[in-house]
């Protein structure tokens, strides 16, 4: 079930399927912001989703070279798009 | 000349440790920085003539002083003035990588570039030019490999020369500085300001890197293929199991465990003989023949015994860290480990609670926030430590004969569920405010460098060995006293000695639970002071000479006790008596280790007495329920 937001088009990293590719646009306030942003998730960086835990959650990505594992609910305020 | 201090800093994972083991070998001397408990590892060594001092300053991704290992780098950087600082960058991942490089520069902190795994980046398709890095920043670049006496050298070599003299930010640098400055100065709002840094420095690394760095198709990615196995679908579960399984049997069945009985048994049919004999040929008084040989040989034996097992369980844990595999174990048991109020990242203290609290309650610093950390400290005493199960073991065999690992086994769960119980409480009620996080890096799988898992292994069961050894030495010591003299001198009447005294002191609060006699007392009292002492307490009263603290000679001693002993339970209270032991206050080694990593005496109080009265109340419910229900 989609969740009921205003836009249907702004999709999160949460929703980004395994072995998708997708391109940061921007992250919500939220008290990772700034640490997921130093880590390297700014605009513009391409992030590939590579796998979720077993039982869902959290889910492993890889961006800029590294592996990293975050939890569906701080992936939902990193807003993606598509890449070419 | 005087000393040449040098500074290793760079992110996690990037083998800065192993580069520290390979630089300074064993001449490393590991403290506190003060006021928090991360450790401080300085090192030492000599070249060319030179003195050079080592420190390896905790691994960061970034220097915003936003937790204590953060705060450390960038204090001891600016404070201290190291005579040469060296970033060790994962050659694999520069990008992330030269974020924490930038902060550095942008604090005019002149470094020595290190990319380190240079072999790793070549096997992932990576090319790096280090001579165009080392314009685009003005520092110089060297290139190693971790483990490799080539690497080192040159590291060594670079510090005794002069290279580091004529370092100058590049002007790249120079205008990046200027601009973050120009932002810092403007007038956005401070969180806007930093995401806005943050950003320029990232813009920076993708110019860098687009200018230094050339990625071909990568050979084959192992760890990818490894995590498919091992960090997805339904096998990921299973094969944790199997691997803990596997660490479980290693230190306590096939490596640990017959360590331990041959050192038990040199101690008692070796050690206790040649100091008894040696005790009697220099005829000393008996009193101090009995304080060396009951108390103090006996006291200690039982806990030096169980050393060759808790380095074997450090071995295999360190082991297993240094491969990559508990950052997986993390992500694999968040789901679960957030259901109970913890995160991933809190399972593996808790499986090392299962063998001894103190390694456990150290091994909670390794998480993210206060309030993970804290749950998880405070509910590691619920476990059973291997020190537990001796009463365990003891108690089925004497009244649970025909069950006996039933009853035990259930006694591992009861812990295990208080320890959840606890945690959801916890995590409800006094931190309900702090948020948790989990956020992890998922590191390349490696082959550990050996010399790194055995350093590691030494630092942290020589802290077992020495705080044990303190504390079980003078324990030992107390409790001889305390079952030979009372108030008026010495007493061959242990009804009339002092630990009778506080035993029945202690057995006031247990009238409604079937175990109020100052035997059971008494142990419960020396029970906190070590665990192991609970059987060795009701030995000594009961009148058996040398009862066995190991759970495998249970059976053995169980029939020697079964007689004066079975009088003072019934199997109803005894099992009260064995839930009590298995819940109630940690012991003293734990509680100062509590002390050490929470720094409050608050914490140290509360884990204590919380413990003692959930021990209390379920010991109440479990006796009286039972009677309900008519058993005796």
């Amino acid at each position: 079930m989609m969740a009921v937001v205003v836009g249907q088009d702004k999709m999160t990293l949460n929703r980004v399927h395994a072995g998708s590719s997708v391109k940061v646009e921007y992250l919500e306030t939220s008290p990772l912001k700034e640490r997921l942003m130093s880590m390297g998730l700014v605009p513009g960086t391409i992030i590939k989703v590579l796998r979720s835990a077993p039982l869902g959650d959290p889910m492993a990505i890889s961006v800029r070279s590294y592996n990293l594992a975050l939890r569906l609910n701080d992936a939902e305020k990193i807003v993606v798009s598509p890449t070419a | 000349m005087s000393t040449l201090s040098v500074a290793l800093t760079g992110n996690p994972n990037t083998g800065k440790s192993t580069i520290f083991n390979e630089l300074t070998g064993a001449r490393q001397k590991i403290g506190n920085w003060p006021g928090v408990t991360v450790d401080k590892k300085m090192g030492y060594v000599s070249h060319d003539n030179r003195a050079i001092s080592i420190v390896d300053l905790p691994g960061t991704y970034s220097i915003n002083a936003r937790s204590p290992e953060e705060q450390i780098v960038i204090d001891y950087l600016l404070n201290e003035g190291p005579d040469i600082v060296v970033d060790v960058v994962d050659s694999s991942n520069i990008e992330r990588n030269l974020f924490l490089t930038l902060q550095l520069l942008e604090h005019r902190i002149p470094v020595l570039i290190d990319l380190n795994m240079m072999d790793e980046a070549a096997a992932h398709g990576l090319k790096i030019s280090s001579k165009k890095l080392s314009e685009a920043l003005g520092m110089p670049v060297v290139e190693t490999v971790g483990r490799s006496n080539k690497s080192t050298r040159k590291l060594l070599d670079i510090f005794t020369s002069t290279v580091m003299n004529n370092y100058k930010n590049s002007e790249l640098i120079e205008n990046h500085i200027k601009t973050v400055e120009a932002v810092r100065t403007g007038d956005l709002n401070d969180e806007l300001k930093e995401e806005k840094i943050i950003s320029l420095r990232y813009e920076l690394i993708d110019k860098i890197s687009a200018d230094v760095l050339v990625r071909n198709d990568p050979k084959k990615n192992f760890s990818e293929h490894l995590d498919r196995i091992l960090a997805n679908g339904f096998l990921a579960l299973p094969l944790l199991l199997v691997i803990l399984y596997l660490v479980f049997s290693i230190s306590f069945t096939w490596v640990g465990k017959p360590l331990q009985d041959a050192l038990g048994d040199f101690i008692s049919d070796t050690l206790s003989p040649w100091v008894a004999g040696g005790l009697e040929s220099l005829q000393v008084a008996p009193w101090l023949d009995s304080l060396i040989s009951d108390g103090i040989i006996n006291g200690m034996g039982s806990v030096i015994a169980f050393v060759p097992l808790i380095f074997t369980l450090f071995f295999c844990l360190s082991f297993l860290d240094g491969t990559g595999y508990m950052a997986r174990i993390a992500f694999v048991m968040d789901p679960i480990m957030r259901r109970a109020g913890l995160t991933g990242k809190g399972i593996m203290p808790l499986v090392m609670g299962f063998g001894c609290g103190v390694p456990a309650i150290m091994g909670a610093r390794a998480l993210d926030s206060e309030k993970d950390r804290l749950i998880s400290i405070l509910i590691t005493p619920f476990l059973t430590c291997s020190a537990k199960l001796p009463i365990m073991a003891l108690f089925a065999a004497m009244f649970f004969p025909d069950n006996a690992v039933n009853v035990v086994f259930s006694m591992y769960i009861a812990g295990l569920v208080m320890a959840i119980v606890m945690a959801k409480v916890l995590s409800f009620t006094t931190f309900k405010n702090e948020r948790s996080s989990f956020f992890l890096e998922l590191p390349p799988y490696r082959m550990p460098d050996m010399k790194t898992v055995l350093l590691e292994t030494w630092d942290k069961g020589k802290g077992y060995l020495i705080k044990a050894g303190t504390i079980i030495f003078s324990m030992s010591i107390l409790i001889w006293f305390l079952s030979n003299y009372n108030l008026s001198g010495p007493t061959e009447d242990m009804d009339q000695s002092l630990l009778a005294s506080v035993g029945s002191a202690m057995s006031a609060l247990f009238t409604l639970h079937g175990f109020s006699s100052w035997e059971s007392g008494a142990a419960i009292v020396t029970g906190i002071l070590a665990k192991e002492s609970v059987v060795s307490t009701m030995g000594i009263i009961y009148g058996v000479s040398g009862v066995s603290t190991e759970a495998s000679d249970a059976a053995e001693t169980a029939s020697q006790l079964i007689g004066s002993m079975g009088g003072a339970f019934t199997a109803l209270s005894a099992l009260s008596f064995m839930i009590f032991s298995q819940l109630y206050t940690p012991c003293v080694t734990a509680l100062g280790t509590i002390k050490k990593e929470t720094g409050k005496w608050k914490w140290v109080a509360f884990a204590a007495l919380y413990t003692f009265a959930a021990a209390w109340i379920v010991s109440l419910l479990v006796y009286q329920g039972g009677k309900l229900l008519g058993f005796d």
